[in-house]
């Protein structure tokens, strides 16, 4: 709306607090929404928010920096971005061979980036599992060459990358489809070598992309229980998870503790994305300019 | 695009992320097979014909069953009032609509320990009134409802915004009645973006782990459902047990991918252009 068309339509006699429509069903939809939203979520969310505070802010503090929290959350967030940062290189590869190098089976291959979001993460965890344990297929040759991937921290970030490779490639590949082959060949033809022209021409345009899809990976990851829990280990301290911490506080009763430790990923996770979402905002401003 | 033969670097590329795919999500699919069926097919069917794998694919089913249709309605109402109006907060509800996805699976089930466990804040309330939550099958879909929340709802939000209200309002101003222009003019215009949704809500529905492991207490026969039960059955070293009960979530996962592929190749006009997972 243009401001000259606003300051035209102020003077209403009858104002409302949304815009008018001819349409009906508004107070009914909202309705089912907000209370849809506040029973299934926000009262939930709030217990975990406000239950913590029962042990008081130094009681809090003393969950979270007990020694083997702090451990579950640094191998939690930790893993999480060693693995969003892998899969965004691999992302990018499968993406970029999806849109511009056609093959034979591609739209079968296309299909099945999304495996990881709809095996059940359980499924998915007992099979990484086997697939790199010992005596597993290929955990023997690893562990011949003096690799442990089972049950160790290494598992982990093997489990975090397969659950977190479609949300790269599915975000990077809708920009490179519009990504004008046109700009590239330009650029080829004025002289600049195929590694200058991905780097200078291509990473720019969708590097804000890039850093969403990390985003959404590096939050799944964080929280991911199932796929996790069967491949780690679970040694405390070395290969335990927050999220199982969680589970083990609940076992325990102590519902304040395992609140903390829910309120502190929570937070973490949001400061990561904030950290991720204000450098993109700042690529955007340099893609402006 | 023109098909030649790919020069060296275009077939190394190609072959470097077919390579990727292969190594980190076709084998594990693989393995999965292979391991339900190491012991040959007599030991798989025995594995899948007992009792409790029945209790736990008929609880799986019923779960979603009872979730996936709440939050389809509320898809279509959430998305009913953000793309068809403008009013303060709409991008705040959006915000919050999404926000379940960046929550661990194990908070979601939390959350309702908070509220509903011993020590929870309504635990004595509805212990009085004999009702139980948590360890529960009523815990068990708590969970999965929350899990599954956003599912439907952002995939049609941006359907709709994308379609606009002008069929709507046509419809209204040459007198249909509010029901009949939602049924007649809206529903059959999202149709497969609807199913596209469903078929997502359902897969999450049908294979949560972490948010259900909190809540359930893992009762064999009552509150246990199919990739709980894979859990079980692994921790008690039955391999092929937990691989044959895998497999059949791993049937609902590509069956589910082929549905959703089969969408997106025919009714590609139909769904939401801009759709992030």
């Amino acid at each position: 709306m243009t401001p000259s068309l606003a300051l035209a339509r102020a003077p209403r006699a009858r104002r409302s607090w949304r815009k008018a429509s001819v349409l009906p069903g508004f107070p009914l939809a909202l309705g089912v929404t907000l209370t849809w939203l506040s029973l299934i979520f926000l009262i939930p969310l709030s217990a975990l928010i406000l239950r913590p505070w029962e042990l008081g802010p130094a009681g809090i503090w003393a969950v979270v920096t007990d020694p083997r929290v702090l451990a579950a959350l640094r191998i939690s967030f930790g893993s999480a971005a060693l693995a969003a940062l892998v899969n965004a290189g691999l992302g990018l590869l499968i993406a970029w061979v999806l849109v511009r190098h056609p093959f034979p089976g591609r739209r079968l291959v296309d299909a099945l980036v999304d495996l990881p979001f709809a095996l059940p993460t359980a499924v998915a965890g007992i099979a990484l599992t086997a697939i790199y344990a010992p005596n597993g297929p290929l955990g023997q040759p690893l562990s011949a060459l003096g690799i442990q991937v089972a049950y160790t921290p290494l598992g982990i970030i093997l489990a975090l990358i397969f659950v977190g490779l479609p949300f790269v490639v599915r975000t990077v590949q809708p920009v490179l489809e519009d990504l004008s082959k046109d700009v590239e060949e330009a650029a080829l033809t004025l002289g600049a070598t195929p590694p200058q022209t991905a780097w200078r021409v291509v990473m720019p345009a969708v590097a804000p992309a890039l850093l969403t899809g990390v985003g959404l990976a590096f939050a799944r990851a964080a929280g991911e229980y199932g796929s996790v829990i069967f491949i780690a280990g679970n040694m405390p301290l070395r290969s335990e998870i927050a999220p199982l911490l969680i589970v083990i506080k609940l076992e325990q009763f102590d519902y304040a503790g395992a609140a903390a430790v829910g309120l502190a990923m929570l937070v973490l996770s949001f400061t990561g994305l904030l950290i991720l979402n204000s450098v993109q905002g700042v690529l955007a401003s340099r893609g402006r300019a | 695009m023109t098909s030649r033969s790919p020069t060296p670097g275009a077939a190394a590329l190609i072959l470097a992320a077919l390579s990727t795919l292969g190594l980190l999500v076709v084998l594990p699919l693989a393995m999965v097979f292979h391991e339900a069926f190491r012991q040959g097919l007599g030991a798989y069917l025995a594995a899948l014909a007992e009792p409790d794998a029945w209790s736990a694919m008929r609880l799986t089913l019923l779960v979603a069953a009872i979730s996936v249709p709440l939050n389809a309605v509320f898809g279509l109402a959430a998305a009913w009032t953000i793309a068809k109006f403008e009013f303060p907060g709409r991008s705040l509800l959006v915000t919050l609509i999404d926000l379940p996805f960046s929550i661990s699976p194990v908070v979601s089930g939390l959350v309702w320990v908070l509220l509903f466990g011993v020590n929870g804040w309504l635990g004595p309330l509805i212990q009085e009134l004999g009702v139980r939550v948590i360890f529960n099958v009523t815990g068990v879909v708590l969970a999965t409802v929350l899990v599954t929340l956003p599912f439907v709802a952002r995939e049609l939000i941006p359907l709709m915004e994308q379609q606009g209200a002008d069929e709507e309002i046509a419809a209204i101003t040459l007198g249909a009645g509010p029901w009949t222009t939602f049924f007649r003019v809206t529903l059959p215009n999202v149709k497969w973006g609807l199913l596209y949704g469903v078929l997502l809500c359902n897969a999450r529905a049908m294979g949560e782990f972490g948010a259900v492991s909190v809540v359930s207490g893992h009762i064999r026969g009552l509150t246990n459902t199919l990739p709980l039960h894979v859990e079980i059955l692994y921790n008690e070293y039955d391999f092929v047990g937990a691989f044959a009960v895998a497999t059949v979530l791993a049937a609902l996962a590509l069956v589910t991918l082929a549905l959703k592929s089969a969408l997106e190749w025919r009714h590609a006009g139909e769904l939401a252009a801009v759709r992030r997972h």
